[in-house]
This record gives C-alpha cells, sequence and structure tokens, in this order.
C-alpha cells in the first residue's frame, strides 16, 4: 500500500508504492521471456506442416474411431484383471517396502540420522522416475509381462507412499509419545503403542489413494510390454485397428471412474 | 462395584469391524483375491533368471554413469523437456484457471459447472501417455504433441484442485462483498481471487514440477524430450548414457521442487 | 524418599540455565505444589526426575537409586516406578479409554504382547479398578477423542495409576480445564496421592488451587527456588518475589475449604453478570 501526498497537499492511494509494481512488471517480463525462449524451441523442432493438417488428421482420427468396436469388450476380461491385479500387487509391494522406510526416514522415528539420509535419497529416486521408465527397464531385466509392471508401479509408488507417511509420522502428538516413554516403555513399544495407532487412518488413506493412481498408471506399463490392458492398446493402434482402439479407451476410462469411486467412498469409510 | 466384581470383568480390543463373521468373510475374500490375483501373474522364471545378468548390467551402468560420449543428445534432451515443461505449464494454467472458476459449485452456474466438471473428469481420467499417442497421431511426432498433452493434463490439475479450494473459500466474504451490490466479475476479484491467489500460485509452481516429471516419458511415445533419447540409449543396449539420463532427470526433479518448495514458502 | 542435589539443567545454544543448582527433598507421601511464571524451570524440573530431560548436571536420588547414573534399560525400569500426568492429557486419539490406561504397564509387557493386545488379566483387572475409582468404568470402549477435557485427564490419571508408582509427577494438570473441572481433578490427584501413599510434585499455575490442595509449595523464578515453606506463608512479598511485582492481594486471601467449589461457582456468578 502507498500513500503519496500530490502537489495540492491532497492525500492519494495506491495498492502498490512505485518501487513494487517496477518489481511485479519484472517478474512478469522475466516469465515472458523465459516462456517465449521456451517457446521457440519447442517451435523449432516441431513440424508445422502436420501441425497444420492436424485439423483433418483429428477429423479423420475420430471417423475411424467411431463407431467403437464394441464386440472387442468382450475379449478384454483378461487384461483388464491383468490391470487391476498390477496395480493391486504394485500397490501392495510398495506397502511392504514402504511403511519400514518411512519409519526409517521420519525424524523422530528414525535409528540413526544416516539411515535417515539413506531412506530419504531412495524415496527421492523411486518418485522422481516416472513408472513407465521403471517398466522399460525391468521389461529388459525380467522380460515382458505382468511382473514387471508390478514391479515398476511398486517401485514408482515406494516412494509416494513413504513420503506422506514420514510426512504424517513426523506430525504426530509428540506429548503422547513423551507419556508412554515416561510409563518405561521400550522405544519399540513406544512406536507401535503411540505412532502407529496415529498413523494408521493416514496409511489407509495414502494407501488407496495410491492404488487409485496406480490404477491409471497400469493401463499404459503395457506400452513396453509390462502387461495389461496397455498390451492391448500397442497392439491396435501399431494395427491401426482404431475401433479397437476406441474400444479399449471406453474400456480403461470405466474402470478408472470406477476404481476413483471406489477409492473416494474408502477414503471416506476411513475418516 | 468391589474387587470380586472386577475381576468379573473382561477386555478385548475393539475392532474396526465389530461382527466376527464379517471380519472372517473379509479375510477370506482378500486371501482368496490374493491367491488367483498371484496365480495369474505367469512369471517365466527362466527368463527371470537369465535377467539377473543384465540387472548387474544396470548396477554397473547406475555406479559409472556415461554423461560424456552421447553428451549433445542429452543435453538437447533436457532442454527440449526444459522448454515442453514452461510453456505447457504457462499454458495449462491459462487454460486451466477460467475452467476452475466454471467448476466452482458455489459460484458458477449449473449448466457451466457440468460442462467444466466434465473437462476435469475426461483429463483427468486418462494418463498423459494415452493423451500423447492421441495427440501424435494428430500433430506428429515431436514436442508440440507433448505440450499439448501436458497442457490438457495441467489444465484438469488445475481446474480440479483450484476449483476445489474455491468451493472452501470463505462465504463470509463472498456474502460481504456481494451485499455491496458488487457485480459477479467484482466479487471474483475482490472475494474469491484474493482468498486463493496463494494456493493458485502453490498449484501452478507444483504442476510445473510435475510437468517436468512427466515430459520425460512422454518421449517413449514420440511426444518429445528426454524420453526419446533415454528410449533410444536403452534401445542400443547403453545402459551408462541411460542411467546418466536418469540420475540427470532425477537431480532435475529434486532441484525443482526445492526451488518450487522455497518459492512457495514465500508466496503462502 | 526423593532428593535433587545441585541439579542443573543447561539445554543446548542457550546462554542461561532452565534450572540452577537446585537442591530439595521430597518425603514419602508428601504432596508438592511448584509454582512459578511460564519458563521459570518448573517442566524442566520434573521432567528431569524421570529423565525425559538430561540434567546437565547434579544427582537425584530415589531412595536407594541414583536416576542419573542408570542406562537404557535400568532408566526404563526407574520410569516404571515414576508416575506422570500431563497438561494436555497426552492420550494416544485414536487407542480406546482401556488402551490409554494400558499403556501404564508397557514396560512389563513384551512388545508382542502388547501389540497384540494380550495383557495379563492382573493387570486388566488393576485397570478396572482404577477406572471405576476415577468414574470412567461405563466409558471402557470409547476412543479417547471421544471424551471430555475432564474424562481425558482421568484416563490419564488411571494410566499413571496403573503403574503402580512411588512417585507422581504432574505438569499443569488443570491448565487446559475450566475452573470446576480443575478443582475436581486436583481434588481426585491429591485424594488418590493419600490413598496410595504416594509422593506427588505438582506443577501448576493456579496459586489458589496449589494452596488449598498442597502442604508444602515451591517457588521458582528464573529456575532457582525462592520459596519452600507451607502455603500459610505464601503472603504478598513472596507471591511477588516468585512472579514479579503486581497486585496480589486477591490471590493471598484464606479461602473456605469447607465450600470448596466457590471459587468456580464465583467465577459462574462474574460470567453471569456479564451476560
Amino acid at each position: 500500500m502507498a500513500v503519496i501526498t500530490d502537489s495540492t497537499g491532497e492525500k492519494l492511494w495506491q495498492l502498490r508504492t512505485r518501487t513494487e509494481s517496477l518489481k511485479k512488471w519484472l517478474v512478469w517480463f522475466s516469465v515472458l521471456v523465459v516462456a517465449a525462449v521456451a517457446w521457440r524451441y519447442v517451435s523449432a523442432n516441431t513440424q508445422w506442416i502436420f501441425v497444420v493438417d492436424s485439423p483433418r488428421q483429428a477429423a479423420d482420427l475420430f471417423g475411424r474411431m467411431v463407431p467403437p468396436r464394441i464386440s472387442y469388450i468382450g475379449r478384454l476380461w483378461g487384461p483388464l484383471w491383468d490391470t487391476i491385479n498390477i496395480a493391486t500387487l504394485g500397490t501392495l509391494v510398495a506397502l511392504v517396502i514402504a511403511v519400514p522406510l518411512a519409519f526409517l526416514a521420519a525424524r523422530n522415528t528414525t535409528p540413526h540420522p544416516l539411515f535417515r539420509t539413506v531412506a530419504l535419497f531412495i524415496i527421492a529416486f523411486s518418485r522422481s522416475v516416472n513408472s513407465l521408465i521403471w517398466a522399460l527397464m525391468l521389461v529388459m531385466i525380467i522380460g515382458p509381462g505382468l511382473l514387471a509392471g508390478i514391479i515398476a508401479i511398486g517401485i514408482r509408488a515406494i516412494g509416494f507412499i513413504s513420503k506422506l507417511l514420514y510426512e504424517a509420522i513426523e506430525e504426530v502428538n509428540r506429548e503422547a509419545l513423551e507419556a508412554i516413554t515416561a510409563t518405561g516403555a521400550r522405544r519399540s513399544q513406544v512406536i507401535f503403542f503411540g505412532v502407529v495407532p496415529q498413523i494408521l487412518p493416514a496409511l489407509a488413506g495414502i494407501a488407496v489413494f495410491r492404488w487409485d493412481v496406480n490404477i491409471r498408471e497400469s493401463t499404459v506399463v503395457g506400452l513396453v510390454g509390462a502387461g495389461g490392458i496397455g498390451l492391448y492398446l500397442n497392439h491396435a493402434i501399431n494395427r491401426m485397428a482404431w475401433p479397437d482402439a476406441a474400444a479399449i479407451l471406453i474400456v480403461i476410462f470405466l474402470m478408472v471412474l470406477s476404481s476413483e469411486w471406489v477409492s473416494s467412498k474408502a477414503r471416506h469409510a476411513i475418516i | 462395584m468391589n474387587a470380586a466384581e472386577h475381576s468379573q470383568l473382561r477386555w478385548n480390543t475393539r475392532h474396526l469391524i465389530p461382527n466376527r463373521n464379517v471380519r472372517i468373510a473379509l479375510k477370506i475374500a482378500m486371501i482368496t483375491y490374493l491367491y488367483f490375483g498371484i496365480v495369474s501373474v505367469d512369471v517365466n522364471w527362466i527368463r527371470v533368471y537369465q535377467g539377473a545378468g543384465r540387472a548387474m548390467q544396470f548396477v554397473v551402468a547406475f555406479l559409472s554413469p556415461d554423461f560424456v560420449s552421447q553428451y549433445e543428445l542429452i543435453i538437447d534432451g533436457i532442454l527440449e523437456s526444459l522448454a515442453m515443461t514452461v510453456v505447457a505449464t504457462l499454458a495449462g494454467v491459462a487454460v486451466g484457471l477460467p475452467i476452475a472458476f466454471g467448476a466452482a459449485r458455489n459460484i458458477s452456474p449449473k449448466p457451466i459447472y457440468f460442462v467444466c466438471r466434465a473437462f476435469v473428469v475426461v483429463s483427468r481420467t486418462f494418463t498423459e501417455i494415452i493423451i500423447a499417442i492421441v495427440f501424435v497421431v494428430i500433430v506428429g511426432f515431436g514436442p508440440f504433441a507433448g505440450v499439448l498433452t501436458l497442457t490438457i493434463a495441467g489444465a484438469g490439475f488445475i481446474a480440479k484442485l483450484l476449483g476445489e479450494d474455491i468451493e472452501s473459500i470463505n462465504p463470509e466474504q463472498l456474502e460481504a462483498i456481494r451485499a455491496t451490490g458488487a457485480s459477479w466479475w467484482a466479487t471474483l476479484v475482490y472475494a474469491v481471487w484474493p482468498q486463493v491467489k496463494p494456493r493458485f500460485l502453490g498449484l501452478s509452481l507444483y504442476r510445473m514440477d510435475i510437468n517436468f516429471r512427466n515430459s520425460s516419458v512422454l518421449g517413449i511415445v514420440g511426444a518429445g524430450g528426454i524420453g526419446g533419447t533415454l528410449d533410444i540409449a536403452f534401445a542400443r543396449y547403453e545402459y551408462s548414457v541411460g542411467a546418466a539420463i536418469l540420475l540427470l532427470i532425477v537431480a532435475l526433479v529434486l532441484t525443482a521442487e526445492y526451488i518450487s518448495g522455497k518459492i512457495r514458502q514465500r508466496v503462502q | 524418599m526423593l532428593s535433587v542435589k545441585g541439579l542443573t539443567k543447561r539445554y543446548p545454544n542457550t546462554e542461561i540455565s532452565a534450572i540452577e543448582d537446585i537442591t530439595l527433598d521430597f518425603p514419602d507421601g508428601q504432596v508438592i505444589a511448584i509454582i512459578g511464571p511460564s519458563g521459570a524451570g518448573k517442566s524442566t524440573l520434573i521432567r528431569c526426575i524421570n529423565r525425559l530431560v538430561e540434567p546437565t548436571s547434579g544427582e537425584i536420588w530415589l531412595n536407594e537409586t541414583n536416576v542419573c547414573n542408570l542406562k537404557s534399560e535400568s532408566l526404563r525400569k526407574l520410569r516404571c516406578r515414576i508416575g506422570m500426568i500431563f497438561q494436555e492429557y497426552a492420550l494416544v486419539d485414536r487407542l480406546t479409554v482401556m488402551e490409554n490406561v494400558l499403556s501404564g504397564k508397557l514396560g512389563s509387557v513384551s512388545l508382542w504382547k502388547s501389540v497384540r493386545r494380550k495383557f495379563p488379566q492382573p493387570v486388566v483387572k488393576s485397570a478396572f479398578e482404577i477406572l471405576d475409582r476415577v468414574g470412567l468404568l461405563d466409558q471402557v470402549d470409547k476412543r479417547a477423542d471421544e471424551l471430555s477435557g475432564g474424562q481425558r485427564q482421568r484416563v490419564g490419571i488411571a494410566r499413571a495409576l496403573l503403574q503402580q508408582p512411588e512417585l507422581l509427577l504432574v505438569d499443569e494438570p488443570t491448565a487446559s480445564l475450566d475452573p470446576k473441572t480443575a478443582r475436581q481433578i486436583m481434588r481426585l490427584i491429591v485424594g488418590l496421592s493419600k490413598e496410595y501413599n504416594l509422593t506427588a510434585i505438582i506443577n501448576i499455575h493456579d496459586v489458589v488451587l496449589a494452596r488449598e490442595f498442597t502442604q508444602r509449595i515451591i517457588g521458582l523464578r528464573d529456575g532457582s527456588v525462592v520459596y519452600d515453606a507451607s502455603p500459610a506463608g505464601l503472603g504478598t512479598e513472596t507471591l511477588g518475589a516468585i512472579y514479579g511485582e503486581e497486585d496480589w492481594s486477591h490471590s493471598t486471601y484464606e479461602s473456605d475449604n469447607n465450600d470448596s467449589d466457590s471459587a468456580a461457582a464465583s467465577i459462574d456468578e462474574k460470567l453471569g453478570a456479564l451476560k
């Protein structure tokens, strides 16, 4: 806020002083410059001929996709079941590793700062790399199939679950822990009797939420050979079988919608 | 109550699900699912065993990443990812903001609300990869398809989360400004925007992190960015180049998170 | 008998000591109030006694045990002998009343049994007795966060008593309660201490409650003892020495012990007058 007195002695009011507005404009200007440079870079690597042609391509694609081959859906039950398994088993695998990891990473439960550093590094690494990239590597290591998908989804979820969980652990009511310590309980008992009950609802919420995200991600790990419905999508696109691809997209859409519904119901039940 | 009566009392923990039969049924259902789920995985153990050697190659690659031999390709890919991130974040935020207002039940008229919610649902149901595949078909290979993908996904993200924030703003402030006879636009500027502005900036920065992370995979389906370089490196069995790229991605993601975290602390 | 000799605590990165060279004796069965302004070192003092806070120097003797020399396992055994009651009750919100009370006996139960909530029946029985005594027998299976403040503090008291302690450390038991509940809780703590012949050391802000319920008052200021005598000696001058200059004339009148709820009643009247 700025109040300026003008030549006639009247007080004028403005939201910002001159330097404040100047700073604000400077920030906007630099954002604009960065955006322009970035845009030039994107534009230089783009074949604009294809983009100009895109409305026709879009109409063409739409024309081929409609009507979707509904009869194809009948053959998708198997991959659908596989996709759900990738997400669910992946979540379970992640939980088994993520929960202990979170206790190592939380400042108030870690046995030693060194463990905390290592745990934080694992969490950061797992989170930064997309599950599709994990799948790409795992397919090369253990071969194509569901197992690669499950492990890929699991590895990516470890970081996610651990991060949210260790933050929850660090936020528990410390006085209650102090009270249990004061009764002469062991450190392990303080954790199981004091920390665990406090974070259990958070853990359940995080797990269900991640399961929902995993359903979404497990629909595409098949693109690199890690099983599930993505495998069929990949085949359909390679064959240019657009009515089949459309049918698959419909199935994915319905599955994700229902998983979201299930997870939001489950989370409400927990809270 | 006397001592004799106290010793009559028994105590058991309170269960989350009080009915014992329901508990048992749930346990059986879970075990059955796990059994059939695991059985259907159908692992080729010989192939897994053969892969052990390759796993070692990966470990070695991560311990000795090769940043040098494909230096130009890596830099090019990273710069492309960064450029896509910047453009897509700004575009996504610009598209998402009006939709967020439309998707907030407390300030938007019913028909607009439903249209905006539909956009949110559709854009968030498919992962970026699937959207990218469609855009690659429509506009061709390259970063522009990636930018379009991240823009749509980012707009859905902002619209959903900011819309929810707008729905939970303080209704008294909204009422107070309305009571002064302000127009719809004026209430937006004076009552709604000041309450959600810090969240908006925070979400935008958060989305920037997500965009960068995702721009690193879009290349696998040909939508530009470092993911393409990574895919090629792995396809050529250049694991140490792939490892170098992954380590770079991790380092950049963490740096971006650190910086945006600092900025978010300042604006909120 | 608890003795404290030359006890000093200095927190890291601070210039002055939280408590400085405190020497006190607490005979068995005595109920003692520690009063003093915020930051005088009341909390630090009682937390040093069960080593929730590590003393910098000095000695603490609980009967024949030198508290300051204990290593992890024997420190746990010592803590089993000392009950503690907290200002914000310090219950685990998502556990039931019974589970919170039973946590007082964790020191004598294995980890595996405590995780499965299999406590020995004698422990469960005495938990029932104590819950009956504090008036919560019908709330056993309620979750701690479903209770009112006064009820929660009763659970905290029951947890401490289940330890069958020799000594009770009480940290601001009434600071989060309304005046009437505060008096009830204070009376309960003091009454139970008498009943079980416990030494109780009570940190308390409320001078009126302290003088009414305890036999001995210790005044702390800036980490040192500035008053240590019966409540009768506590006058305007001594309160000034503890808390600093202020008009103390209203806190020093002898309150009427027969009508112990009068203070609460008079506050209710004043509030009524405001409406």
